[in-house]
């Protein structure tokens, strides 16, 4: 009848939401493009989704989690830099600051690993959001449509187009 | 309908994904046969995905992060939820167990009589469906309904009709509710009947409805004026309790 140390509700919470912790920071930290304000919209997040719980309807609790994230990352980024939202990805620019990646030669894997993030990162941020969702967390387009609150078919033209900037950023010298 | 080259050569990413219907990822795949073009696209895609896979950029929760979360959700919890000293639970445990315990020898007997009563309402209300004997008097007129029971019980019920309020009288019969004679109105809902039933109630005290679930209908009971009421019906409670308020009012 009685719990000492905590709710239930904060215990179920946690049970809940918690193991989704990673995800959520996987997404907040290729959105934010930085640790710090990655964390802070993690911490932020958790306690909105925390205080809205009860809207919570019991069904696919990893995507409902990453639907606030998300949020609050974007009102982040708007506060921050108000044309974050509207980036035009240009094709002369990118590509040239990364060190190519070619298929033949087997880089070093941390190596590999910054040059496919910093690849991820150069992503306008509706890109960024659908590529890490996908090709990171493995959600289907639907999961990813629920989230980013868009129809599935935006979320296809983003993952092409996104994934045709990657390649090209990754292997600017293929056509 | 047979989609072009350019429209194909958008596809094989979500083709890729296997998010294409059977339709169109036959189609896609007809395609990617017949066209060079299109496979140096597939390949390309499958050796993206396959650095991504290989390179495991995704970012994991740090530990700091992980500790602070838990720790800001233990103070949302506590400032919103609080949670209280061990003294003061045992004093308030304590009290707590003393008071329940009176009121549960107190209660339970009323509790249960109450209970078997709600039962009966259900039950009454089932029957009067069931048995096309949903009124003795039918009658939408409040003027008819009213007098048909004198004599025939030994308390005056009010009688009101609620076709403008959109809940239309049907009529009134007599029915049983423990050993009682009460009277039972009926009135309607967009096709959902609602029995009303009432009988002199043994406090004289006002009481709000309260609502409790049976079988799935919604059994609201209050007193008012004197009068022990019951609404039951399959109606949602809202509905329900908004009739319950234009009756008494």
């Amino acid at each position: 009848m009685f719990r000492l140390t905590e709710s239930p509700r904060l215990s179920e919470f946690e049970r809940q939401v918690l193991p989704h912790l990673d995800a959520a920071y996987n997404l907040a930290r290729f959105l934010m493009r930085n640790d710090h304000d990655a964390e802070d919209v993690v911490q932020e997040a958790a306690l909105r989704a925390f205080r809205f719980f009860e809207s919570f309807r019991g069904e696919n609790s990893r995507a409902w989690f990453l639907r606030i994230v998300r949020n609050t990352s974007f009102t982040a980024l708007k506060r921050h830099h108000t044309n974050e939202g509207n980036v035009v990805f240009d094709e002369e620019l990118h590509g040239v600051e990364n060190p190519p990646m070619d298929a033949g030669v087997v880089l070093d894997r941390a190596q590999d690993r910054q040059t496919v993030r910093a690849a991820i990162e150069a992503l306008p941020a509706e890109f960024r959001e659908a590529i890490t969702l996908r090709e990171l967390e493995g959600l289907s387009y639907k999961e990813i449509a629920d989230i980013a609150g868009v129809p599935i078919g935006t979320i296809m033209s983003r993952l092409a187009r996104g994934r045709r900037q990657l390649q090209m950023i990754l292997n600017p010298e293929a056509k | 309908m047979t989609m072009d080259h350019e429209q194909i050569r958008e596809l094989i990413s979500p083709y890729l994904d296997g998010e294409l219907d059977l339709l169109t990822a036959r189609e896609t795949e007809q395609h990617l046969r017949n066209c060079a073009d299109c496979r140096g696209v597939e390949r390309a895609l499958r050796a993206l995905r396959e650095t991504l896979a290989s390179s495991q950029p995704a970012y994991r929760a740090p530990s700091r992060l992980r500790k602070n979360v838990r720790a800001a959700l233990r103070r949302e919890a506590k400032t919103t939820e609080r949670t209280f000293n061990p003294w003061v639970i045992f004093a308030t445990a304590a009290a707590c167990a003393l008071i329940v315990l009176g009121a549960v020898l107190f209660q339970t007997t009323r509790a249960s009589r109450n209970n078997a009563l709600v039962n009966e309402v259900v039950a009454d209300h089932v029957r009067s469906l069931l048995a096309t004997h949903l009124v003795d008097v039918a009658s939408s007129d409040q003027h008819t309904v009213k007098p048909w029971f004198d004599g025939k019980i030994d308390f005056a019920p009010e009688v009101r009709d609620l076709s403008d309020e959109g809940f239309p009288l049907i009529g009134g019969r007599l029915d049983y509710l423990g050993d009682k004679t009460v009277v039972a109105l009926v009135y309607q809902r967009n096709k959902h009947p609602v029995n009303v039933f009432i009988m002199p109630a043994t406090a004289d005290r006002n009481t709000s409805p309260s609502a409790t679930t049976r079988r799935g209908y919604n059994v609201l009971s209050w007193i008012h004026n004197g009068m022990k009421y019951w609404a039951v019906s399959d109606l949602n409670e809202a509905e329900l309790r908004r009739f319950t308020e234009l009756l008494v009012r």
